[in-house]
């Protein structure tokens, strides 16, 4: 069909005429498409028989939404556009606002008091949805997404197993804490080691291998640590998970349960609540994702990050100057692996219940699509990433209204990998190089300009 | 410092014997030769003679089928870098390279393409990262120095004005400084370019000699280039070494070379009598053959 897009539009009536026009055809297209597949339908009648069921009034729908859609993209969203980019090129480069400029600070401050706000405007029963739900679900996200970043924004290195470290982490706080009973203060630092090490042990063997080979590999790895799990019923108990995790302490200052003597509420005389744990849990999280995105940009400045990066540029180049990317690449899979160690500690705490069927591959896929999504390398487009994502799902469960329109037996979160799926091919579409595209240097002589995404390479080791 | 041709020279780098089997092809056959302390020295040929397998071999990338490549520092520390891996040919035998077709970090600005390659320098300093993190003043300074060397090396290579720039977004003959630059940076004693003048026009050629000049005269960096430009070679280099077929055909200094008749049967054919010679033998060939109604 004819698609003449950069035509100076003349007049408005000579707009209509074109835009009728394409639209008659794109109706006939669609009806030459559709007319085997939905105007006609074969079935069976009672006898057996099979018969042709015409649906005229079906194929009227899709053959009108066809050119309908393309009548208004010709007459008005294009114009529209085009006119927006043209406004958008006079106008030259905007100085960013005051909340561009600030983003971080203002969303850490936002975060801060968003428990107490909660809390205020719900009741403790209440927010108990928002803090936990929201906040806490989220907030674990944008963690394993930053710890993720390391390795596949940073390094360059495609890991589809990350989910592995994130279970790795769960269970040595799971394990550790029911048998021999240590503290979870003890075991979140341990937890992360442990996974650096199981970083390390599936990094030796597989860092050898490039691109689409590793990414294989470290599916695999993922799987395999998830059967293990299931399959080593003496110890992890198999699929029935291990239930009745201990809580963590405020620093075993104050206890969370409530048979303890120095619980929390009693302490402080306060009416028994199960939110006070969800806060305190709500502004571990916070300290923790805060703690891996310190490093991180302490790590970009360091020689490290910046051979993590150069490494996802260019490996031979690497190897030309004298870096040693076999340990390079050890050290982004273990860092990246500590962080979804830390992750999954306390992901095992605040549940208080793990099972192999958390750690599926579909984490995995989630935790590379937020990072894809938010701009791999950049720390606040992943976390606005994942406040979409999994927000996104969060609030599907809030659609009561829409089984009003769809009837009862509606239920909008069975469709969320659907809508997650159309979110993703329109934000690519969009803007290719996720949220926020650009890289921001890590030294400069005499002014920080940040470097467009496509020169920015997305790394093939 | 400057290359007199005398013959008591120190060679920094040996190849003896250095031999390279693809599968059935010998890439290079039996080479040996010599470079010598604060000389520049080409490596020249014609198309696949086996002038970048020679220094993919020199710099650990490839490992030779046969033959010893002996570097020789200027503190006498000898280096076998047949057996060193590629990257610890940099870092602990003091032999950089750039690539013939430029391998920078093109997402890196300029100035962290030249930070990248003090990586060594900077881990030791930051206590492999430990003692950074935590802030520990060592690492800041040495992180200062590190910025005032790249600083160095950016006003030689002429690219202060574009520090701040993403190297992917540098014109070609910039690309080729800041890779020669970003080299140097990792502080070698010898520099192996390839291709340096490869698509560069008559005045970036210009320039770049004049950059090769000035590294060997202010570090005293040995340097061996592979080059076609017969400009750049004849101009700068003190030591000529021509390969064909993966083997020596010539070696001396330019003038000697230029006037060598097997260099310019390699590169302009054989001579008229030899021509002769060679019709000769066809014409024979085609009478025994009598099926061939060529004549």
């Amino acid at each position: 069909m004819a698609n003449i897009t950069n035509t100076p539009e003349s007049a408005g009536s000579n707009l209509m005429a074109r835009a009728l026009r394409e639209a008659f055809y794109a109706g006939l297209v669609a009806l030459g498409l559709f007319v085997l597949f939905v105007g006609l339908k074969t079935d069976q009648n009672i006898l057996n028989e099979l018969v042709l069921v015409q649906r005229w009034g079906l194929l009227a729908v899709f053959v009108a939404i066809a050119a309908v859609g393309r009548f208004l993209s010709v007459a008005f969203i294009r114009p529209y556009l085009a006119e927006r980019k043209a406004s958008k090129a006079s106008a030259g480069v905007k100085e960013p606002g005051f909340v561009t400029r600030n983003f971080s600070m203002i969303a850490v401050a936002v975060l801060l008091v968003y428990p107490p706000i909660m809390v205020a405007i719900f009741g403790f029963q209440g927010s108990l949805k928002w803090v936990d739900n929201f906040g806490i679900q989220i907030l674990i996200y944008v963690m394993l997404a930053w710890g993720l970043n390391i390795v596949v924004g940073l390094a360059g290195l495609l890991d589809l197993g990350y989910v592995a470290f994130y279970a790795v982490g769960a269970y040595s706080y799971a394990l550790l804490s029911s048998y021999f009973g240590l503290s979870f203060w003890v075991l979140l630092p341990m937890a992360g080691i442990f996974a650096a090490l199981w970083g390390m042990i599936l990094g030796f063997p597989v860092l050898r291998l490039k691109g689409d080979y590793l990414a294989i590999v470290t599916l695999a790895f993922g799987e395999i640590i998830r059967l293990v799990l299931i399959n080593w019923t003496a110890v992890t108990k198999g699929t029935f998970g291990i239930s009745g995790i201990a809580k963590a302490s405020v620093f075993g200052i104050w206890s969370f349960d409530v048979s303890a003597s120095n619980n929390f509420a009693k302490v402080f005389g306060l009416p028994m609540s199960s939110a006070y744990y969800k806060i305190f849990l709500f502004y571990l999280i916070l300290a923790l994702c805060l703690l891996t995105a310190f490093v991180t940009i302490r790590l970009r400045r360091m020689p490290i990050g910046r051979a993590w990066e150069a490494l996802r540029e260019d490996e031979i180049a690497c190897r030309s100057l004298g870096i040693n990317t076999v340990t390079t690449k050890l050290t982004a899979f273990a860092t990246g692996a500590m962080f979804g160690g830390f992750a999954g500690s306390f992901f095992a705490v605040r549940q208080g219940f793990v099972s192999p069927e958390s750690f599926v591959f579909l984490e995995s896929a989630i935790i590379l699509a937020i990072v894809v999504l938010g701009g791999m390398g950049s720390l606040i487009g992943i976390a606005v990433a994942a406040t979409l994502m999994i927000g996104g799902t969060e609030l599907l469960r809030e659609m009561e209204f829409l089984k009003h329109i769809f009837g009862p037996d509606f239920t909008p979160e069975l469709y969320r990998m659907l809508i997650f799926g159309l979110a993703m091919i329109i934000v690519m579409v969009w803007k290719p190089r996720g949220f926020v595209g650009s890289r921001e240097p890590t030294a400069f002589l005499r002014e920080r300009k940040n470097v467009s995404g496509s020169f920015t390479k997305e790394g093939h080791g | 410092m400057a290359g007199t041709n005398t013959m008591t020279k120190d060679p920094i780098l040996k190849v003896d014997h250095l031999s390279m089997r693809f599968g059935g092809l010998m890439a290079i056959n039996d080479l040996s030769f010599e470079a010598y302390r604060g000389d520049i020295t080409a490596l020249i040929g014609p198309n696949g003679a086996g002038k970048t397998t020679v220094f993919n071999c020199i710099t650990g990338f490839y490992k030779p089928t046969m033959g010893m490549i002996t570097m020789r520092q200027k503190a006498g520390k000898e280096y076998l870098l047949e057996r060193m891996s590629d990257f610890e040919v940099n870092r602990d035998a003091k032999v950089a390279r750039t690539f013939q077709n430029i391998r920078l970090f093109s997402g890196l600005t300029v100035l962290e393409n030249l930070l990248v390659a003090q990586h060594n320098k900077l881990m030791l300093a930051s206590g492999y990262t430990v003692l950074g993190l935590l802030g520990f003043p060592a690492y800041k300074r040495a992180a200062a120095q590190s910025i005032e060397q790249a600083k160095y090396w950016l006003d030689k290579a002429n690219l202060i004005d574009r520090a701040d720039d993403p190297a992917g977004d540098l014109p070609y003959g910039a690309q080729r400084r800041l890779e020669i630059a970003r080299a140097m940076c990792t502080g070698p004693e010898f520099l192996c370019l390839d291709e340096p003048a490869a698509g560069l026009n008559p005045r970036e050629s210009l320039a770049l000699n004049e950059l090769l000049r000035s590294i060997r005269k202010d570090t005293g960096t040995s340097i061996l280039l592979i080059e076609h430009d017969m400009s750049v070679v004849m101009e700068i280099s003190d030591h000529v070494v021509v390969l064909e077929y993966g083997q020596k055909i010539s070696d001396g200094n330019p003038d000697h070379v230029k006037n060598d008749p097997k260099v310019i049967a390699a590169y302009l054919g054989v001579e008229d009598d030899e021509v002769e010679e060679v019709i000769e033998q066809i014409e024979e060939i085609a009478e025994v053959a009598p099926g061939d109604t060529h004549k």
